[in-house]
């Protein structure tokens, strides 16, 4: 199976060709730049370096968010595009799980990515690894530092934190945590693509028309409006076709 | 020569659309999502909201105008997207699924001015004939842009402050009209008279350029007294005096520059362009003082944001192999 994997959900940007569990090219850059310019061109060339045509890809996985919303629509915009107009499949993959799999295997412990969601709030799930692959233990949330840390607190176990925004956090994570927490190596706290089509090699894919970013956030207008209208239901019938 | 067929995509506020065109003037399929209804909730376009009901919907809009054209990606002769004006995050969508799709089936992409688009809605139902002065009027533009041939923009005037259909929806507000104002006021134009007399800004200044500003204070501040005093407001007779002060300076300076220009055709553009008011005094005004101009003006579905007018413009671009790499971005501000 011929995988193209894309991840824009933040800073960095990472395309990855793989072939069934082999990669044969990647490219992650971590250089404050914007994905709408650079995605396309990146994506090109990979497939110029590995001789694929776009026809010869069997799915397209990409990271779905959370993270910058700008950022996930445009990788999210181009995967779906691009899976529905050469028929091929789409595997969203959350963004968070993309950076769990860098996590290293050590039994009984957990795996928690994050990125930073401004005003001491986080976006970030905890994983472990079960049978080999690394899979949720909760769902992804969008939640206060402290709080989490305190959650993280009562399992008792031994944390790896992943994410290149836990320096913005980290004094606080050691306070509560002590022990528990383990921070990797530097090149295990940036996404990578063929990390993404790893894991979305073992997913179900989704239905190309219906698949939206995970924003994990209501825009804040929508999420005012909802708190003024709380007998109004929150989605469907706001496009009308002229 | 066969036809050339161009997939257009513009996502540029707040409706998604894809539409494919045939020489840039036959229309094979032109879907419009509009988004209106959800932003009614905030009284205006919420640009992140705007963005992901693009996502939602880009896709499955695309899929329809290929499926209503009965085309197939290797009979496209090119991809066209709107790559600004507009704004930003919705403008992404449309650009990166038209490179997505351009990768996909090694076509080539052009980018495509909003503003020109609406211009060129007016290939759609007769041929453009140059020289021609268009009046671009929307939500965000108010301007005289002069064109010898279909390639050259010239921009003899514009709004020096707010665009005439920026102030139809603020107004709109004031009185308390559901956004977006503009179709109102202009229904309400029809059932009442001009009895305010508002200022005709910049109307006898020699120069083309207009200011819709003033008249929108002097608007709110009639409104404002006349509560303060507790007078009865007549909201048609307003409307219709607001509609009368823009319409005349439209059309006043039009015609002007027209005269001037000596143009050939004489082409309204932009979402304004489907107010009635507009369309009977420019239409009267041309018969009366231009007899051997012709005056285009598109019908309403081609007045509002829509592909087609982007695969119109587009296929000017065709012919000129004026195209795009992947590195396309959205450009928020673009001028024409």
């Amino acid at each position: 199976m011929k995988i193209l994997g894309i991840d824009t959900s933040n800073q960095v940007m990472s395309v990855a060709l793989v072939e069934d569990s082999t990669l044969l090219v990647e490219r992650v850059v971590n250089i404050k730049r914007n994905h709408s310019i650079q995605l396309m061109p990146a994506i090109e060339a990979l497939f110029k370096e590995a001789g694929w045509e776009p026809g010869d890809i069997d799915r397209v996985a990409v990271s779905k968010g959370p993270g910058s919303y700008t950022g996930v629509r445009i990788g999210v915009t181009v995967a779906k595009t691009l899976a529905f107009s050469l028929d091929t499949e789409l595997v969203g993959v959350s963004s968070l799980h993309v950076l769990a799999g860098n996590g290293e295997r050590i039994p009984d412990s957990y795996i928690v990515p994050l990125f930073d969601a401004r005003r001491n709030n986080i976006y970030t799930g905890l994983y472990h690894y079960k049978e080999n692959i690394c899979v949720p233990a909760e769902p992804d949330t969008h939640v206060s530092v402290e709080v989490w840390a305190d959650y993280l607190k009562t399992l008792q176990a031994p944390i790896q934190f992943i994410g290149s925004d836990i320096h913005k956090h980290r004094d606080l994570l050691v306070d509560k945590l002590g022990s528990q927490f383990i921070e990797l190596p530097m090149s295990r706290h940036y996404p990578r693509a063929s990390v993404l089509a790893e894991i979305a090699r073992t997913l179900e894919p989704v239905n190309t028309h219906l698949f939206e970013p995970e924003y994990l956030k209501l825009a804040e207008a929508e999420q005012n409006w909802m708190e003024a209208h709380p007998d109004q239901s929150q989605g469907g019938g706001w496009i009308e076709k002229l | 020569m066969t036809n050339k067929r161009i997939l257009a995509i513009e996502t540029s506020c707040d409706e998604t659309s894809a539409a494919v065109i045939e020489d840039g003037k036959t229309i094979l399929s032109n879907i419009v999502a509009s988004q209106v209804k959800s932003h009614q909730r905030f009284g205006g376009v919420v640009p992140e909201i705007a963005s992901r009901h693009h996502v939602e919907q880009i896709t499955l809009i695309i899929e329809e105008a290929m499926h209503e054209a009965g085309v197939r990606y290797d009979e496209l002769d090119a991809v066209a997207v709107t790559e600004g004006p507009g704004l930003v995050g919705a403008l992404l969508i449309g650009v990166n699924a038209a490179k997505a799709i351009a990768f996909a089936h090694s076509l080539p992409l052009i980018a495509v001015n909003h503003i020109k688009g609406h211009i060129f809605a007016n290939q759609l139902i007769a041929e453009m004939k140059f020289p021609l002065l268009s009046l671009v009027v929307s939500g965000g533009h108010t301007e005289l842009i002069y064109m010898s041939s279909p390639d050259s923009f010239e921009i003899i005037g514009e709004t020096r402050d707010d665009a005439a259909g920026e102030a139809y929806d603020k107004i709109g507000r004031v009185i308390g009209v559901p956004y977006p104002g503009g179709k109102h006021i202009d229904d309400m134009a029809h059932r009442g008279e001009d009895t305010y007399n508002f200022p005709r800004a910049m109307m006898h200044e020699d120069n083309y350029d207009f200011s819709f500003s003033g008249l929108k204070s002097s608007f709110i501040n009639t409104v404002h007294n006349a509560r303060q005093k507790g007078e009865e407001i007549n909201s048609e007779d307003l409307a219709t005096s607001f509609q009368a002060a823009v319409t005349d300076v439209l059309v006043a300076k039009t015609i002007r520059a027209a005269k001037e220009k000596q143009v050939e055709q004489l082409v309204l553009a932009g979402g304004v362009a489907a107010n009635k008011g507009l369309r009977h005094a420019l239409t009267q005004a041309v018969e009366e003082e231009l007899p051997d101009v012709e005056l285009l003006i598109p019908p309403l579905t081609l007045c509002g944001d829509n592909a087609a007018m982007i695969g119109a413009a587009a296929f000017v671009q065709l012919e000129n192999n004026t195209f795009s790499d992947f590195s396309l971005n959205g450009k928020p501000g673009l001028s024409v």
